[in-house]
């Protein structure tokens, strides 16, 4: 829903805040449009909204003609429904009943990480060996998603659909981590875990007579599996053991695909746009995330900061509201005890609001007040009373905003103030969640135009 | 009322702040609870405004009535090298463990070994007692895992149960599965009156079902104020503009003629209304989704000014209004 815009003297008060705030805008259809642009990585905490912008990012690049591949880890249900992805088969599925007028295509999927894992084996190891792998039972637990798997087989099917070039663009949802930098470590960690050291040492028991050099590892090593042995029961050393040993021959390419990946992370195409709401967690989860990514030379293209509250009235701070709410409210009290609304200092108490006329009569100065007669005035005062009350929750209602405004606006300064070269895109809060092509296309509207309302400093 | 009280919910409903309250409604009155962060993203100690916690339990806030509020954040890793110290005293072994990766590998990737040390910690608070007898805490209340992971961080024990078939982490996992599944254990579901965390309740209360978790309360967190209802809301509709602008005019916003101060007000504040209208009609709508839960249900209301330590105290008071501790 829009937020009162349109009114000419508003939007020049608003170039004034703009003017005053030192934020950069960032611009999305620029980027999305750019076919330098090869990769987009949604990132932030949970949610802020992420797969919505990811989805929304896609349609857009697409009705602007990009042949664009959506990866969505965990989307709800119905968007999901919309969008045709909501089978879980893993290979992206081309969605129906977007604008094709420029020539593009949206694809989606959505991750199913076992399904991901299962194919990497079934691709690396003959027939034989990826049965034994596949039912190992700890490949079973590993594979269906304990800490770490998602994130990198996220890593890893994106890796796969841009290897396979059939897109333009792909646009990356994350999962929703702990933290949100979690799919940054998570791949790194299993990929020195499948090819690091501890895995060197629970092979060696099944390569016995291996190099002289090893002796010397081995006594930390028998230590090593004694210990993990004791504490994780020798049954469950041994299925790892057994994992090892099958998947020995992929190690290597584990390793290689997570550098593959990270280096294609930090590649010129790729852009990161940290999503978050103007909650102060939230914002907060995205400065961190700011600097880690400039420390690991990730591309930031920009903040996009979502639900965001704006007020066509936003003049009017909420402690007048609130003081205009109470003088209604008190003046009804009065209205009640006398039973007439003479005592209200108020032109247009006698204007006979309940008549059809009067309906019709905006335009009427409040002045011209006529006399009425007994009834009409009883029926008046009635109307008015019902007037003012209502009048009085409106005000509440947009005290209560401005409220939220500032505080919004506080939360957001305060990023602002620590990251004053990250671009922002603000998207207005809707009052419902989006399920359809249409609603995602708003969302695309809303992040290509920037910045919906903000409120003045307040008095 | 169970001892331990684990506290869950789709990312972004705030069950770190439910939590945080919940400790603190339980401790009121002289008892003792212990608020136990998991995730290691330290919302504790900026709920609490406080340094970042260590991996000790201290005391973090002080109850209404004389009760005691302590906090712990469990580090899986430290929580491992302590248990390996307790029951093989391996000395610099750990360090050695920790060089190969071992550490890492049993806490971060092995399947479930992390959330046993995470789940076994909170066990062991719950069952711990000091000399004279006397349980050391009162409650336990776990910041837990969003709900898309809670079941099977809560159930993992049994998943390792049947991976670690024998040896110390099987026996643990059996000791906290026992305590997991019984009475002294309640899981509760942070929500908010919007449709994805709603649904994503629901999907939750049957995995905890399903897994034989005992499901508590429904918690409903940032609900608004109704400033108008649904009667309101349908005279907004009819209201003539004119009414409209005299009455705010009335209440010295400016004229009410077309073109004054008070008649520039009537469009923004109608939208606002509008929206407020479509948000109270979804509302009402996750309300009767909710209420078929069968579920006890509690609303906490939205802090406008933002959360911060008085606002916790706020919601406290609020839990225990509503019967909570």
């Amino acid at each position: 829903m829009s937020t009162g815009r349109g009114r000419p003297e508003q939007d020049r008060d608003r170039e004034a805040v703009r003017r005053l705030s030192p934020t950069r805008v960032l611009e999305i259809d620029p980027l999305l449009e750019d076919p330098d642009t090869r990769i987009v990585v949604c990132c932030g905490s949970g949610g802020v909204g992420k797969t919505t912008t990811a989805a929304a990012l896609g349609l857009r690049a697409a009705e602007r003609g990009r042949k664009v591949v959506v990866l969505t880890i965990d989307p709800a249900r119905r968007l999901a429904q919309s969008m045709g992805i909501d089978s879980l088969d893993n290979v992206p599925r081309r969605v129906k009943g977007i604008d094709d007028s420029a020539g593009g295509e949206l694809h989606a999927m959505m991750l199913d990480m076992k399904r991901t894992f299962d194919e990497i084996v079934e691709a690396h190891a003959d027939p034989e060996r990826a049965r034994a792998i596949l039912s190992n039972p700890f490949y079973q637990s590993l594979s269906a998603g304990f800490a770490g798997t998602q994130e990198y087989m996220a890593m890893e099917k994106l890796g796969q659909l841009r290897s396979r070039d059939e897109w333009d663009l792909i646009v990356v949802d994350t999962p929703p981590s702990r933290s949100a930098l979690d799919f940054l470590d998570a791949p790194k960690r299993l990929g020195s875990f499948l090819d690091g050291k501890l895995i060197r040492v629970l092979l060696a028991p099944a390569k016995v007579g291996g190099r002289a050099g090893m002796k010397f590892l081995n006594v930390g090593m028998s230590m090593m599996t004694g210990v993990l042995g004791k504490v994780l029961g020798g049954q469950f050393l041994k299925d790892v053991q057994t994992f090892v040993a099958a998947m020995d021959s992929m190690f290597g390419g584990f390793r290689t695909r997570a550098d593959a990946t990270y280096k294609l992370l930090q590649a010129p195409g790729t852009a990161f746009l940290v999503v978050a709401a103007p909650e102060r967690d939230a914002l907060r989860e995205a400065a961190y995330f700011v600097q880690r990514l400039a420390a690991e030379d990730m591309p930031l293209a920009g903040l996009v900061l979502n639900r965001v509250h704006g007020s066509g009235a936003d003049r009017l701070s909420a402690e007048r509201a609130l003081a205009a709410a109470e003088n209604l409210e008190d003046a009804g009290i009065v209205d009640q005890r006398d039973g007439k609304a003479g005592l209200r200092n108020s032109p247009g108490t006698h204007g006979g609001s309940g008549s059809p006329e009067a309906t019709d009569a905006e335009a009427t100065d409040a002045q011209d007040t006529d006399a009425q007669d007994a009834a009409g005035a009883e029926h008046a005062v009635d109307a008015d009373r019902s007037a003012d009350r209502l009048a009085a929750g409106l005000l509440r209602l947009h005290a209560d905003r401005m409220q939220l405004l500032s505080r919004e606006q506080r939360t957001r300064d305060r990023f602002t103030a620590l990251h004053p070269e990250v671009a922002v895109t603000e998207v207005a809060a809707l009052p419902g969640d989006v399920h359809d092509l249409a609603g995602l296309r708003d969302i695309g509207d809303r992040l290509a135009t920037g910045r919906p309302e903000l409120p003045d400093e307040q008095v | 009322m169970s001892r331990l009280q684990v506290v869950s919910g789709k990312g972004g409903t705030g069950k770190t702040t439910v939590a945080a309250a919940l400790a603190l409604a339980l401790a009121t009155a002289g008892k003792r609870t212990l608020l136990v962060e998991v995730e290691g993203r330290q919302g504790i100690a900026q709920l609490f405004e406080t340094e970042a916690l260590p991996y000790e339990e201290r005391k973090i806030a002080v109850a209404p009535g004389g009760g005691e509020v302590y906090a712990l954040a469990i580090d899986p890793e430290l929580a491992l090298l302590d248990y390996l110290q307790m029951f093989y005293k391996l000395g610099g072994a750990g360090r050695a463990l920790k060089k190969l990766g071992a550490i890492d590998f049993a806490t971060t990737i092995a399947p479930g070994v992390r959330d046993v040390l995470l789940t076994g910690k909170a066990c062991e608070a719950v069952r711990r007692k000091d000399r004279a007898g006397r349980f050391v805490y009162d409650y336990v209340v776990m910041d837990a895992p969003p709900t898309g992971r809670i079941t099977r961080f809560l159930n993992v024990n049994d998943e390792v149960a049947g991976l670690a078939r024998i040896g110390p982490i099987h026996n643990q996992a059996q000791a906290v599965m026992r305590v997991l599944k019984s009475r002294e254990t309640a899981v509760h579901l942070v929500t908010l009156l919007e449709e994805m965390p709603v649904q994503e309740t629901a999907d939750g209360i049957a995995e905890l079902r399903a897994a034989g978790l005992p499901v508590g309360r429904v918690m409903v967190n940032m609900v608004r104020p109704e400033v108008l209802d649904a009667e309101d809301l349908e005279r907004v509709r009819t209201l003539p503009r004119a009414s409209l602008a005299r009455a705010l005019s009335a209440a010295g916003l400016g004229g009410a003629r077309r073109g004054g101060h008070a008649e520039r007000l009537v469009d923004p504040l109608l939208d606002q209304a509008g929206q407020y209208a479509a948000r109270y009609e979804l509302e009402q709508e996750q309300r009767a989704v909710l209420g078929e839960l069968d579920l006890p249900l509690h609303e906490l209301p939205l802090l406008i000014e933002g959360m911060d330590l008085a606002g916790l105290y706020e919601l406290a008071t609020e839990l225990r209004k509503q019967g909570i501790a």
